[in-house]
C-alpha cells in the first residue's frame, strides 16, 4: 500500500526538488518564466494527485514531466512559442512515472543544475540580484520573503527580480553543454554565489532574523552540487568552510543579539556533527592535491573547530595557512585577518605595522578599524584605540557589530576611570 | 533473531529539513528507541553521501560520493534483536511513523561482532 503523506510533508518534497526541476525545465523552455510557471503547475497537480495516489517513487522526473506537459499544452493553446522542444520527448500519458530513467539521465541533470545557477549569478547581474534571484529561482523562496530579509519593500524586490531576469533573456546564456573549460568557470562563478548567500545570512543570524535561513540555502546549494560534481575539492572546501562557520550559530550571539567573539564563545554551544562533517570533507579535499581559496579558509576555520579551548588554538598553523591563502588570492581582507594570527604569535606591535599599509584599501571596511582599535588597546594606547572604535562604530553594517565595538569602548572608558582614580 | 533495519531515503529531502524540523525527527525516533530498549542494539546515523568515498576494487582507485548512485540513498542503520520478524516489522512500522519517506529495509544478520573481535569457531 502506498503512503498516503500529508500536505506538509509533500510540500518539504515540493522544496526539496524545486532546483532539479526548475533546472530541467528552464533547458526545455529556455525561460526562467515559463520554467517556474511549469514548475507552479507541476506543484498544483502534485498537492492534488500525490494525497489520493501516494508519492512517486521519482518525484523530480514525475514533477519535470507534469510540469513539461501542463505547460507545452498552455504554449500551444497561446501559441506564442515558436520553437517547441522535439516532440519524440513529449509524453501525453498520464503515467509519466514509467522509464522514466531512461528520459532523465544524471548527467543532464548536472549540466541543468549548473546552467541554472549560472544563470543567475551571471556576471551582468549586480551581486545583489544574484542572490535575489537564485533565492526566487532555485530556492524558492517568495519575494515577500526576499523583501523581509533584505529589509526592503515587496515592491522594490519584485521590479528587482523583474530586471535580473530582464538582463538574463538579453544576456543570452548558452544551452549547449558546456566544455571542461566553461564548465570549470561556471563552477567558480556558481561557488562564489552560494558563498554570497551563506554570508548574507551569517552577516546577521541574530535569533530571529530572517537572515539566518540563507545560510542553511547556501549549504543546501552546497550539498546539491556535490551531489552531481562529487569530486571538487574546491566546493568540499566551500561546504566545509560554511558548515563550520555555522556550526557557531548558537554561540554566536549573546541573549541581548550582540556578537560573541570566537575567543568568548560557549564552545560546547558549537554543533558538533555539523564540525564532524566538515572535517570529513576537508579530509576528501586535501586527497585530490589540489589546493584553493575554499579549502584553505576551511582549513583555517578547522583549526579554531579543533581546539577545545581558545588558548588550545594553533595560531601559528592559522598563520601558514593565511600566508597560503594570500598566495592564492591575495586580497588586503586576507592581509587583515593574518594580522590577528600575527598579533597571537609575535604579538600586537607586529600585527599593528602589518595592517598600517591596509589603510588605503580598507579605511572604509568595518573590521579594519575593529581590529585596528583592538591592537592598540591591547599596546595600551587608550586614545588612538578610541578614535579607531569610533570610525568603526561608524561603519557597523548590523546592531551587533557596532554594539560589540561600543563594549570595547565602554572597556576603555572604564580603564581609564580606574587609571584616573590611582594616585 | 537479529536484523538490522536499513533506512533509506532521499538525502536531497532529509537534508532541506530545517533545524527544528530534524530534532523533532530526531526526539520521535527516540521515543521508539526507549520504548524498545531491550530489542535495540547499537544504532547509526550516517553523514550525508557527499562525505562519502569509494574504494572500487576493480579499478584499484578511490572515488569520492557513494557506491550507488541511488534514489533513496542509505542514510542509517539500526540493530534489533526481536524474536521474529513480525516483530521487526512491527518496530519499523513505529519507526516510520517517526521518520516518514522513503522506505526501510529488514536485513536478517548471519554474523556479528559487536567489538569488531573475530569469533574463534573452534
Amino acid at each position: 500500500m502506498a503512503e498516503v503523506p500529508d500536505l506538509g510533508w509533500i510540500e518539504s518534497r515540493l522544496v526539496a526538488a524545486r532546483p532539479r526541476v526548475v533546472a530541467a525545465l528552464l533547458r526545455y523552455f529556455r525561460s526562467l518564466d515559463l520554467a517556474e510557471e511549469a514548475f507552479q503547475e507541476a506543484c498544483l497537480r502534485a498537492l492534488s494527485k500525490w494525497p489520493e495516489n501516494g508519492p512517486p517513487r521519482d518525484a523530480v522526473g514525475w514533477l519535470i514531466l507534469v510540469g513539461r506537459n501542463v505547460t507545452l499544452d498552455q504554449v500551444r493553446r497561446h501559441s506564442r512559442f515558436t520553437e517547441l522542444p522535439d516532440e519524440r520527448v513529449i509524453s501525453d500519458d498520464e503515467d509519466v512515472e514509467e522509464d522514466l530513467a531512461t528520459r532523465l539521465d544524471e548527467s543532464q541533470y548536472r549540466d541543468d543544475i549548473l546552467r541554472l545557477l549560472f544563470t543567475c549569478c551571471h556576471p551582468d547581474l549586480p551581486a545583489t540580484q544574484q542572490i535575489a534571484l537564485a533565492l526566487r529561482v532555485v530556492s524558492g523562496l517568495s519575494v515577500l520573503q526576499i523583501a523581509r530579509t533584505f529589509l526592503v519593500s515587496e515592491r522594490a524586490m519584485e521590479q528587482r527580480i523583474v530586471r535580473a531576469k530582464a538582463r538574463i533573456a538579453q544576456a543570452k546564456v548558452a544551452f549547449e553543454t558546456p566544455d571542461p573549460k566553461e564548465r570549470a568557470e561556471r563552477f567558480s562563478a556558481v561557488a562564489t554565489m552560494i558563498y554570497l548567500i551563506f554570508n548574507e545570512g551569517y552577516s546577521d543570524s541574530s535569533p530571529g532574523s530572517d537572515r539566518a535561513r540563507l545560510c542553511e540555502e547556501g549549504i543546501r546549494l552546497a550539498r546539491l552540487l556535490l551531489r552531481l560534481f562529487p569530486s571538487e575539492p574546491e566546493m568540499m572546501g566551500l561546504l566545509a568552510l560554511m558548515l563550520l562557520s555555522h556550526s557557531r550559530k548558537r554561540a554566536r550571539y549573546a541573549e541581548d543579539g550582540s556578537l560573541i567573539l570566537l575567543e568568548k564563545q560557549n564552545r560546547k554551544l558549537w554543533n558538533r556533527a555539523a564540525i564532524a562533517e566538515a572535517l570529513a570533507m576537508l579530509d576528501k579535499a586535501i586527497l585530490h592535491r589540489r589546493p584553493g581559496p575554499y579549502q584553505i579558509q576551511a582549513a583555517i576555520a578547522a583549526l579554531h573547530a579543533r581546539a577545545t579551548r581558545p588558548e588550545d588554538t594553533d595560531w601559528s598553523g592559522i598563520d601558514q595557512l593565511y600566508a597560503a591563502l594570500q598566495h592564492h588570492d591575495p586580497s588586503p581582507v586576507v592581509t587583515l585577518n593574518r594580522a590577528v594570527a600575527i598579533s597571537k604569535t609575535q604579538g600586537a606591535q607586529a600585527a599593528l605595522v602589518m595592517i598600517e599599509a591596509l589603510r588605503e584599501p580598507l579605511g572604509g571596511y568595518f573590521y579594519f578599524h575593529g581590529l585596528r582599535g583592538a591592537l592598540l588597546k591591547q599596546l595600551g594606547r587608550t586614545s588612538e584605540a578610541e578614535e579607531a572604535f569610533q570610525s568603526a562604530i561608524g561603519l557597523a553594517g548590523t546592531a551587533a557589530e557596532a554594539a560589540h565595538i561600543r563594549d570595547h569602548l565602554d572597556e576603555l572608558t572604564a580603564e581609564r576611570g580606574a587609571s584616573a582614580g590611582t594616585p | 533473531m537479529l536484523y538490522t533495519l536499513l533506512c533509506y531515503n532521499d538525502e536531497s529531502f532529509t537534508s532541506a529539513w530545517s533545524e527544528e524540523k530534524n530534532a523533532s525527527v530526531m526526539s520521535c525516533l527516540g521515543k521508539v528507541h526507549a520504548k524498545y530498549e531491550k530489542e535495540f542494539g547499537p544504532v547509526v546515523r550516517l553523514m550525508p553521501t557527499t562525505a562519502a568515498s569509494t574504494y572500487r576494487k576493480s579499478e584499484k582507485v578511490v572515488t569520492d560520493g557513494p557506491y550507488a548512485e541511488t534514489k533513496e540513498q542509505l542514510l542509517g542503520f539500526h540493530v534489533i534483536d526481536v524474536d521474529d520478524l513480525e516483530k521487526a516489522i512491527q518496530i519499523v512500522r513505529e519507526l516510520s511513523d517517526a521518520n516518514p519517506g522513503g522506505a526501510y529495509e529488514i536485513r536478517p544478520i548471519m554474523l556479528f561482532y559487536p567489538n569488531g573481535a573475530a569469533v574463534n569457531d573452534g
